[in-house]
């Protein structure tokens, strides 16, 4: 079936069960409960996790098979946002168009940035993308400001000519984005007891895509283009002297990542129709580097980890603040709670930062496979513990690789 | 006419002259040696072969056609592969992967996406790769992780990655250097049935003469960038110019 082998079928099933249960899984705690800022499960963020999973999956096509870091990688993001948004604007409020003309957009730009960056390898092709994006970025700000909004970012007006939409679409309001008729921001709740579900249909829309990306992903990883991207990242100089010209491989699979960019970015003004300069800053392209080496450069599913890892972090850490810490500690003595809670307030807050670093640090020295590797440990740990217990005799150390 | 025709070579580095008017004649379907102390320029002579230097002044001629100004890569697609003085193989990947990849490229020339069908699905290859590994005596050690082998193990498998190509010429620069006993004649051993069983070229560089005379048709004799002699082995044992440069050399 999909011409998939049995583990990567069952890794794609279990992905898109997680998906399309998202809005329960990321949601146990009942509303109003102490946990419940812990709930993840609204239609804002769960958009994030599977937009920037998208946006993760393809830079690790990139990275993780042929260990070209790229660092503007924001920059394709950013393209994609403004082609929509003009998408938006001109033609339809359908995101089909708009996410059509986003991935072409920015698979040219990566075509031109990628031909010209890789003609250096390692650090100098880094600091070329680098170069690019920050340049990108400051003209998006300033200088096509006509193209760009520059400061305020591109919007959406009432005037806009949206020649497809027709003039009475709009009937007063700026109308909002949709796929044939069904809204993004459409939402339906589902109560049961005291929790809320929430069913978006911009999430499930993007969910769909992200589906397709990581399956085309699969693919990519499993053939021979793929293999060849590998034994880029091992060994060119065996791959030149083997008949294989490595640039042209490279450079497909720089357009490739920066469509996905392009794709993300799409799907960013397909839920809320604005696009700024922001999205292009540099410290937007290193977040992904960090979603990929968080959750594993050169697996499968470890981007999509690591995406959600650090929106949940970004989202949910970020809002605790010292009253709601004052209340988990309350049962404390009184000098203790004060203490506990100004240990513990640097890391929240504003201060996700601080816990976001340090969890990446250990992450990169003691599972440098990232969160796949941790996974993977678990489950090894939990097979020898079985096998042990069924023959009773003591686990063996399996030898290092 | 050789197959390879290296015509009049000149290679400088700064002041060095690395090669001097250097002319060669391979034979298709011989074993050629080229032979010499340390720093004569066998090296360098094999790099002009392949694309990785360019010869000052000269030709060079493969089959017919010219390999100057030609790509390492456009080169191999010419019919020669080459084994490094240091194993190069794919550390990341697995025997089988490091197997396909010049399966691939002899099948589908220097570039060509083939980005969704699964290397799972070409079976014809597979057969291929898995048939020059047991020639090889590696097929047991296909799913292994070709990094963690040993040095020997690394040379058979590069040696088998050119083989699988087809080549008509197979260039080998010093396979045999910092292997042991053992592993030199079983080196040796491999070279010969590759010579017996296939229609197959061979310039071997090296330094060692029990495997040089081992398997060498003809043998050309470098020092200090020029060729001193070329004859068959036996002539060549007791030349006494070829005795000059050797024993000047340990001496
Ligand atoms: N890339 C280079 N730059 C400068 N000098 C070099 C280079 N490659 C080789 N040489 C010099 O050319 C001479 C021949 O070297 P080489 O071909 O490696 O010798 P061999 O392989 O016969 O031991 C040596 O003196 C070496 O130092
Ligand atoms: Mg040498």
């Amino acid at each position: 079936m999909f011409g998939l082998e049995k583990k990567d079928r069952s890794l794609l099933i279990l992905v898109a069960l997680l998906t399309i249960f998202a809005p329960f899984i990321l949601n146990p705690f009942p509303e109003g409960s102490a946990m419940a800022q812990f709930n993840a499960g609204y239609p804002d963020l769960m958009q994030r996790f599977v937009i920037f999973g998208i946006f993760a999956i393809g830079f690790n096509i990139l990275f993780g098979l042929t260990g070209y870091l790229s660092f503007g990688h924001a920059a394709f993001l950013g393209v994609g946002s403004y082609a929509a948004v003009w998408m938006f604007k001109l033609l339809s409020m359908n995101v089909v168009p708009a996410i059509v003309l986003a991935v072409v957009m920015s698979g040219l730009f990566a075509l031109l940035i990628g031909y010209i960056s890789l003609r250096r390898s390692g650090i100098y092709f880094s600091i070329l993308t680098l170069a690019f994006a920050q340049m990108m970025f400051a003209l998006a700000y300033s200088v096509l400001t006509p193209i760009t909004g520059g400061e305020t970012g591109l919007q959406l007006a009432l005037d806009d000519p949206r020649i497809l939409d027709g003039a009475g679409a709009s009937a007063g309001n700026i109308p909002v984005p949709s796929l044939f008729g069904l809204e993004m921001r459409d939402s339906a709740d589902l109560v049961l007891g005291s929790w809320v579900f929430t069913f978006n249909i911009g999430y499930y829309f993007c969910a769909v895509i992200m589906l397709l990306a990581f399956y085309l992903s699969i693919r990519i990883f499993r053939s021979p283009f793929g293999m060849m991207l590998r034994a880029i990242k091992s060994n060119q100089q065996r791959l030149n002297y083997t008949g294989l010209n490595p640039k042209p491989y490279t450079l497909a699979a720089f357009v490739i990542s920066g469509m996905y960019a392009g794709l993300a970015g799409a799907l960013m003004a397909s839920m809320d129709p604005l696009a700024g300069a922001e999205r292009m800053f540099w410290t937007a392209s290193g977040e992904v580097v960090l979603m990929t080496i968080l959750g594993g450069a050169g697996t499968l599913i470890g981007p999509v980890l690591g995406a959600g890892m650090i929106k949940y972090m970004e989202n949910i850490i970020s809002k605790i603040n010292s009253d709601i810490l004052h209340g988990w500690f309350a049962f404390l003595p009184d000098g203790l709670e004060d203490f506990v809670v100004t240990i513990i307030y640097p890391f929240i807050g504003k201060g996700w930062h601080l816990t976001l670093g340090l969890i990446f640090m250990a992450v990169v020295i003691f599972l440098p496979g990232g969160l796949v590797e941790g996974g993977q440990r678990l489950a090894a740990l939990f097979r020898r513990k079985k096998t042990s217990t069924d023959d009773g005799s003591p686990a063996k150390t399996e030898p290092a690789e | 006419m050789g197959i390879l025709e290296v015509k009049d070579v000149n290679k400088r580095f700064g002041g060095l002259q690395a090669l001097g008017d250097v002319n060669l004649s391979v034979t298709e379907n011989t074993c050629h040696a080229i032979i010499g102390p340390n720093g004569a320029g066998k090296s360098t002579l094999l790099n002009c072969l392949v694309g990785k230097l360019i010869p000052d002044t000269g030709s060079v001629m493969f089959d017919g056609q010219s390999v100057l100004g030609r790509t390492p890569h456009e080169i191999n697609q010419l019919g020669i592969s080459r084994v490094f003085q240091t194993p190069e193989i794919f550390g990341d990947l697995t025997v089988m992967e490091n197997m396909m990849i010049p399966c691939f490229a002899r099948r589908d020339g220097a570039f060509r996406l083939h980005a969704i069908e699964s290397v799972g699905s070409e079976t014809e290859l597979r057969e291929q790769a898995e048939q020059m590994l047991e020639d090889v005596n590696m097929l047991d050690k296909r799913h292994m992780h070709s990094a963690s082998m040993s040095r020997g193990d690394k040379r058979r498998l590069e040696m088998a990655m050119c083989l699988v190509q087809n080549p008509k010429l197979l260039l080998l620069d010093e396979p045999t250097a910092g292997m042991a006993r053992a592993d030199t004649n079983n080196t040796i051993d491999l070279l010969k049935e590759i010579k017996d069983k296939r229609d197959i070229t061979i310039a071997i560089i090296e330094h060692d003469m029990h495997v040089v005379f081992s398997l060498a048709d003809r043998i050309t004799v470098l020092a200090q960038g020029t060729p001193l002699v070329e004859d068959v082995p036996e002539k060549i044992k007791g030349h006494p110019k070829v005795q000059e440069a050797y024993l000047g050399e340990s001496a």
